[in-house]
């Protein structure tokens, strides 16, 4: 178990070193180089050569590569140039993580929560009109933009019918303590309970738009998976013997058909990731998605260069944790 | 005598016809029952009785159809300008429906249901061109990578995974971005660039299989020359799943050029419209006039629906597992 999970790691490591240098070289093969990038309309070719002499530009390519990567494994990304001017890159991430952190865990637990269940029983209640109903649902939540779902939620519950909060992370006016930057638990482990409820109002929305893709997958492999299962010989087997449902169901088939759920699980953060950046811009939810979107709009790289380097590094790093915990459940993957 | 003439009499020629006919159908039968008829014909016999194939089929060949006789139905050019008049900046800034606009006209004066009959071109084009240029990038590395093996199958793959631990959207958007005017090529390659590992690895796995396959083994005994090899005989057997990858990618395709279009990524120049960009254009009105986003948004949804439908039964239809 230990070489397994070493390996993996190494492996990891190699993804993120190619990952830096794809980065670097996207960051040379900017309109114009990184240099116009900084300077945007205020470039002359005084000011560009200097800038290229104090940046190291005028060096060879694998000298400049070692540079990037000392800099950045000291944290040093560079400033940001539109989205916050003079702000440090990393602490714009940082400072916008926990938003994202508790909008996904949110949308991750919605998608979990009725795509397994719902799943299970589709596939048990194969052909009927609740299984029919269920799979379409899914389908259609597949075909719809995420953006627009966000909206469409927004239009209805906040706007037309006046039930939930428009937008943001929580209303003007309250005066809230914040320990963790997440929002409900600072409510709770402070003991404010109205700005914990404030805050759950106004994540309810965001979250439920952020989730519709992570559940149409969770609950078609769920479907399917457990399909497969229930056709195994050991299930059959375990009728026969006059076990009880429950055991069955428990211990034979969710069990098992869990393995397959458990890695798209781990796959959907990538939705999420993605999702965040358009669902956060629809209801001005103050995380790393929106902050993308901005970069992206303002083309401030080196804002966008961490940002992208730290998403695929939370994408990479939950694939792994998920295939550690594959191998816990199930042996045969640790002999590979 | 007549007799001898060297026609045979007539009643013999009927009854050897009748006799092939009886042997082909024969064949044809126990063909059926053994599992001996092609994949791709037993695939379409299931296909054929499968009401959910059937309406993405359906939804597919209208919106083709409709692509292609967009300038002949749209009753207006969807650049001109015909309800500029009736816009006022304060109180009315998206015409309303009206005689000869059914749908009204956008933010520009310009006729809704003629820019989301030609938006249909633009479409079907950015689906099927991110598709097309997805599916020859992925096809050329999946190839190269299961047809030598070796290291070159691993330094292939290792490419493929580090451009997979990049969520896919997010490195469209990161594609989109490098270009410093956004257009609708820029768009298409994003898009197109994401799908490149996806494809790959999933040719490169069934190219593996065919490598071990009797079929190959055969080929290569009898010294049939390696390009011919991969050629012939692995590649047209290894692009089934592939194929039906494509036809979900057309899906996503449509669907990620709206949330491009949606962050500003994607073409600026709007006389020719696509429903995505229709749908972020429509971004400002959203509180006023929602209309202006749901019909291109419902444009989007049900083509996307229909390729996925479409693809999602011929992925079951061509899967050994469901195959009975």
């Amino acid at each position: 178990m230990l070489r397994f999970v070493v390996r993996r790691l190494l492996q990891m490591v190699g993804v993120l070193l190619v990952l830096s240098l794809l980065v670097f070289v996207w960051l040379r093969s900017l309109p114009g180089g990184p240099v116009s990038a900084l300077l945007g309309e205020r470039q002359t070719e005084a000011r560009r050569e200097a800038l290229e002499q104090a940046l190291g530009l005028d060096q060879p390519l694998p000298v400049q590569y070692v540079r990037f990567m000392q800099r950045a494994l000291q944290g040093d990304f560079g400033v940001s140039t539109q989205v916050l001017p003079g702000e440090d890159a990393l602490d714009i991430f940082l400072s916008r993580l926990p938003a994202t952190l508790e909008l996904s865990f949110f949308a991750l637990v919605i998608a979990v929560a009725l795509g397994i269940p719902l799943g299970y029983v589709a596939a048990r209640r194969k052909g009927t009109a609740l299984d029919t109903t269920t799979v379409i649902f899914s389908l259609v939540g597949v075909a719809v933009p995420v953006f627009f779902t966000a909206f469409l939620l927004k239009y209805f519950f906040a706007v037309e019918w006046n039930l939930l909060p428009v937008s943001g992370r929580q209303s003007i006016g309250l005066d809230a303590t914040r320990v963790t930057g997440l929002f409900v638990l600072d409510g709770i482990l402070t003991r404010e309970w109205d700005a914990a409820w404030d805050a759950l109002k106004h994540l309810v929305l965001p979250s439920l738009a952020l989730a519709t893709i992570p559940f149409a997958v969770v609950f078609r492999i769920t479907r399917a998976s457990v399909l497969d299962v229930l056709d195994e010989d050991y299930v059959r087997t375990a009728e026969a013997k006059g076990l009880t449902a429950r055991v069955i169901r428990g211990r034979h088939v969710l069990r098992n058909a869990m393995l397959p759920v458990v890695t798209t699980v781990g796959l959907q953060v990538g939705a999420l990731l993605s999702g965040a950046v358009l669902t956060e811009t629809v209801f001005s939810w103050r995380g790393v998605g929106q902050a993308l979107a901005e970069g992206f709009l303002q083309k401030d790289y080196p804002v966008l260069q961490v940002l992208i380097m730290a998403a695929a590094a939370i994408y990479v790093l939950v694939n792994l944790l998920v295939d550690i915990t594959y191998a816990l459940i199930d042996p045969r993957i640790r002999t590979r | 005598m007549t007799s001898e003439t060297p026609q045979p009499p007539p009643g013999r020629t009927s009854y050897a016809d009748r006799r092939k006919q009886r042997l082909d159908a024969l064949a044809a039968a126990s063909a059926d029952e053994e599992g001996g008829v092609s994949l791709i014909l037993s695939a379409w016999r299931r296909l054929r009785r499968n009401p959910v194939f059937l309406v993405g089929l359906a939804i597919t060949v209208t919106f083709v159809v409709l692509a292609i006789i967009a300038p002949w139905l749209a009753p207006y050019d969807p650049a001109a300008r015909p309800l500029l008049d009736d816009i006022r900046p304060q109180s009315n800034p998206v015409p309303g429906p009206e005689p000869g606009h059914p749908l009204g006209g956008d933010d520009k004066g310009r006729d809704l249901l003629s820019r989301l009959l030609v938006g249909s071109q633009q479409t079907l084009m950015v689906g099927v061109l991110a598709t097309l240029f997805g599916l020859l990038g992925g096809v050329t590395l999946g190839t190269i990578a299961g047809a030598f093996a070796g290291w070159t199958d691993s330094l292939v793959m290792r490419i493929v995974d580090v451009m997979l631990s990049i969520p896919s959207l997010l490195l469209a958007f990161t594609i989109a971005a490098l270009a410093s005017s956004p257009s609708q090529w820029t768009l298409i390659i994003a898009i197109a660039t994401v799908q490149v590992p996806i494809f790959a690895r999933l040719l490169r796995g069934s190219m593996l299989g065919q490598r071990a396959s009797d079929h190959v083994l055969a080929a290569r005994s009898l010294g049939v020359k390696p390009h011919a090899i991969v050629f012939r005989h692995m590649l047209p057997n290894a692009l089934g799943p592939v194929i039906v990858q494509a036809t979900l990618v057309l899906a996503v395709a449509i669907i990620d050029a709206a949330a491009l279009s949606f962050l500003g990524l994607g073409n600026p120049d709007d006389r020719r419209p696509e429903w995505g960009q229709m749908l972020g254009a429509a971004q400002p009105y959203l509180g006023q006039e929602p209309h202006l986003a749901f019909y291109p948004a419902a444009c989007i949804i049900v083509v996307a629906l229909g390729f996925t439908l479409m693809g999602e039964s011929l992925r079951e239809a061509l899967d050994p597992k469901t195959r009975r």
